[in-house]
């Protein structure tokens, strides 16, 4: 899950290496937490937050596979 | 960029095993000859081995397919990847069992993953191609579904002489509407709405 969000985050920015994603789990869910250089944060969000809306998106559909909630947050 | 440098007896011989060890297809790579093969004297002495190097080519369509492929990798789905590139568009079709997970309600996680990928793959890039993404042919099947929903709709509008208004669309599914209803004289076809909200209404002529 970890991985699929970097793949996604580092295919995406300018500066892949800055890519860092962390996973706080919690009780019934897994928080990610994905962190790009400053200069990248509009690649990963997007007008009106599109392309954070479909790293959701694929996100979850690969989560549902393991029966797990997944929060993505860009922090 | 990946690249390996073989010898063989021929060209075609070292390409081969670059190739393999590359795991790639001749499509998919750039051969360059470093030395051409000579037999020598009495094909013995002096004899030289063709020399070639061997690199992957990073094209669009490469880009898109690996992206793809790491991407399924991580879902643990095992999925085969067939990418077809032509002048503006490069058309992959994802085939593979258990699929719809991908797909998702209306195609949005497809969707999703086709505008990921089109905006990795165009990324800094001075030519855009247009990634499209079908997984089964679940697209095609869409397109008709739609198409046969629109002439229905289209009749609906005629006989009441009022405005239909369909739900919210992605631009290319309102494209394959307004499109089948194209150019008839009895009604016509606009858009209305915001995106990600907008949507198609078939009005009457009068």
């Amino acid at each position: 899950m970890k991985e699929l969000v970097e793949i996604l985050a580092k295919a995406l920015v300018d500066q892949p290496d800055k890519v860092v994603v962390d996973l706080v789990e919690k009780d019934k869910s897994i928080v990610i937490e994905l962190r790009v250089a400053q200069e990248d944060m509009g690649k990963v969000i997007g007008k009106q937050g599109r392309i954070a809306k479909a790293i959701r998106m694929v996100v979850k559909a690969s989560a549902a596979r393991q029966n797990k909630k997944v929060i993505v947050e860009i922090v | 960029m990946k690249a390996v440098e073989k010898t063989g007896k021929t060209v075609d011989d070292a390409v081969s095993l670059a190739l393999k060890d590359l795991g790639a297809s001749r499509e998919e790579v750039e051969v360059t000859v470093l030395d051409e093969p000579s037999k020598g004297i009495f094909g013995f002495f002096g004899a030289k081995m063709a020399r070639v190097m061997v690199s992957l080519k990073n094209g669009p369509s490469q880009r898109a397919t690996n992206l793809l492929k790491n991407i399924l990798r991580t879902m643990q789905m095992q999925v085969g990847i067939n990418a077809n590139e032509k002048d503006h568009e490069i058309q992959i079709d994802l085939e593979g069992s258990d699929l719809g997970l991908l797909i998702g309600r209306r195609g949005e996680t497809l969707d999703s993953l086709q505008y990921l990928v089109n905006l990795s793959v165009n990324k800094n890039q001075e030519v855009r191609k247009k990634v499209i993404i079908d997984i089964e042919g679940y697209r095609r099947r869409r397109e008709e579904t739609l198409q046969k929903l629109a002439l229905k709709l289209a009749e609906k509008a005629k006989q009441r002489g009022r405005n239909v208004v369909l739900e919210p669309m992605s631009s290319q599914e309102r494209r394959i509407i307004h499109t089948v209803l194209q150019g008839r004289d009895d009604i016509y076809t606009f858009s209305e709405g915001e995106e990600p909200c907008r949507k198609i209404i078939i009005a009457p002529k009068k």
